[in-house]
């Protein structure tokens, strides 16, 4: 069924073949041989790790199901107490939740500015550009929980401390997002509006905004998500909410498990919950309603 | 060979494709016009199984293509090689490479990943591409290719599916008429020489005219013509787009001819 004529220039296609099939050749070797170099770091590093381990990773790998199953048996045994547990510990998740809400929105606010000042194109003072890109990666590099862990030390322990820190790195976080989707911003409305001697802050809310807005929310509600598991965790170092009762649960060992597992309900539930709304809101928001 | 019987699409209340039937006894070149939103690309979405009738059914060769599933279905979509309007192809990959996606049916996953296509199949696709004139194109990445060399190269690799069927779906929509009238050549030559079916979606008449056995006129989802060029008059070119006495088929024309015949053209519709 194939007919294929190759009368026209036999040669030429011979010496395409063989310079094709050289190249494909090549590109295997040099495939083959990442992969080799890859296996050989992945066995040796883990070979370097398992020695470096205090407790040996083959010793410790059966005994990897222990401690949940603890939790678990003891969760299952005072499985009437779980509902009044988690209605005690509701308030806990409710700071939780609020810590994540107001530093997501501290820190979207400030990642504005940072995008808008970091952005090429856009900027209001084009030379600050790498300063305020500098700002942000500092923002972002050091984690929530060192800055927490100072601000607790200097403010002591409370939501407040817990909350600043997490608007920090966010803010650096969310920076670094928006000037990624306003660099692919289409410029010419803003040109349209600075020929009308419209100020900079005219240009960006007018011109920029509407074009990024969707992206903006969606990463922003992205970010929320983090930040309420963020937010758990910092209850750790004594930042109140959720975590910090986890902590205590945790921490008095058998007996308190149901606590524990109480706990542990209500976060994987609020972090599936606002998983799913904010994925829903966001899939809206980059494909545009349904009709 | 191909029948399709009562074929039917509805998006929520809206119906893209209202019963469609044609039936195909040997292979043919066949050309599908109507206005955009009539459900030609529906229509063909359907035949490749790319998107799932409503109701209705097509049949080829006496097998039932609308109920298959999983493997089955891909091994029909293997057979039924489409062509889009975008071209469609892997803009970072190579020409080659491109082109023996054709193969993927056969391939594991696993040889994929790898890139393990046999010599044999590397150089037919070489010879293929060499049949539609580009060869020298083999190394390049398809994004650096004009268009009308993309759209050469995702016909290649319809071909490298050694398909029964070739669907094309407003192939040269987005090309300028020299390239058009290449790619559409292309085809023709497809359907002479290796005696496979070709339906293409086309939106303007003369090619349909010039390059098409039979014609099936579309309007708003239903099949209002089914004919040879020689019936599709200006009349019914009318009902099939809708249009008022002011259509002239020379005014969508994208032939390089039409500039210089544009009253002979309309004295020959008129006949």
């Amino acid at each position: 069924m194939t007919d294929i004529s190759i009368d026209q220039a036999p040669k030429s296609v011979d010496s395409i073949q063989s310079n094709y099939m050289a190249q494909v050749q090549r590109r295997r070797l040099y495939g083959g041989l990442t992969l080799l170099i890859f296996a050989v770091l992945m066995v040796s590093g883990f070979n370097i790790a398992d020695d470096r381990n205090a407790g040996g990773f083959w010793d410790g790998l059966h005994q990897i199901g222990d401690y949940p199953a603890d939790v678990l048996s003891e969760a299952w045994e005072k499985r009437a107490d779980l509902p009044g547990l988690i209605a005690q510990y509701f308030p806990a998740l409710i700071e939780t939740i609020n810590i994540a809400a107001v530093s997501t929105l501290i820190g979207a606010i400030g990642g504005l500015f940072l995008s808008l000042a970091g952005t090429r194109g856009l900027a209001k003072w084009p030379r600050l550009i790498p300063l305020f890109r500098r700002i942000s990666d500092m923002m972002r590099a050091v984690p929530e929980i060192v800055i927490a862990l100072m601000l607790i030390f200097v403010l002591g322990g409370g939501p407040v401390p817990a909350m600043i820190a997490i608007a920090i790195h966010t803010a650096g976080a969310l920076g670094k997002m928006f000037s990624e989707v306003a660099e692919n911003a289409d410029l010419k409305p803003v040109e349209g509006l600075a020929s009308t001697g419209a100020t900079w802050a005219q240009r960006m809310l007018l011109g920029v905004l509407p074009q990024v807005a969707p992206n903006y929310l969606s990463y922003t509600l992205l970010r929320f998500e983090i930040n309420i598991r963020a937010s758990a965790i910092l209850g750790f170092v004594g930042a109140g909410g959720l975590g910090y009762e986890l902590r205590n649960a945790m921490a008095w060992g058998p007996g308190r498990f149901d606590e524990a597992a109480a706990i542990f309900v209500l976060l994987f539930g609020t972090i599936v919950f606002f998983d799913q709304v904010s994925s829903r809101y966001r899939n809206r928001l980059t494909e545009g309603e349904r009709q | 060979m191909l029948k399709i019987d009562f074929l039917t699409k509805k998006f929520g209340d809206k119906t893209a494709v209202d019963a469609a039937n044609i039936s195909v006894d040997k292979p043919t070149m066949i050309g599908i016009i109507g206005r955009s939103g009539a459900g030609k690309s529906t229509l063909l979405r359907m035949v490749n199984r790319l998107s799932d009738a409503t109701s209705g059914t097509i049949t080829f060769e006496g097998e039932e293509i609308t109920t298959l599933r999983g493997a089955a279905r891909r091994d029909w979509q293997s057979r039924c090689a489409m062509i889009f309007q975008q071209f469609n192809l892997v803009p970072r990959m190579d020409v080659v490479s491109n082109v023996l996606h054709g193969t993927l049916n056969k391939r594991s996953t696993f040889a994929t990943m790898f890139n393990l296509y046999p010599q044999s199949d590397i150089h037919k696709a070489i010879e293929i591409l060499d049949r539609l004139g580009i060869a020298e194109q083999a190394p390049k990445r398809a994004e650096a290719l004009s268009g009308g060399q993309q759209q050469r190269v995702a016909i290649a690799r319809a071909l490298m599916q050694d398909p029964k069927i070739i669907l094309a779906d407003e192939p040269i929509a987005s090309l300028d008429p020299m390239n058009a009238q290449v790619v559409m050549q292309s085809l023709r030559d497809i359907h002479e020489q290796d005696g496979r079916m070709v339906i293409a979606n086309l939106h303007t008449l003369d090619t349909a005219r010039r390059y098409c056995d039979r014609v099936i006129g579309m309007r708003d989802g239903r099949i209002v013509f089914d004919g040879t060029p020689a019936q599709l008059t200006t009349g019914v070119a009318r009902d099939i787009y809708g249009a008022g006495a002011g259509f002239s088929e020379a005014a969508t024309s994208t032939e390089i001819e039409t500039l210089d015949r544009s009253e002979v053209r309309g004295a020959e519709a008129y006949a």
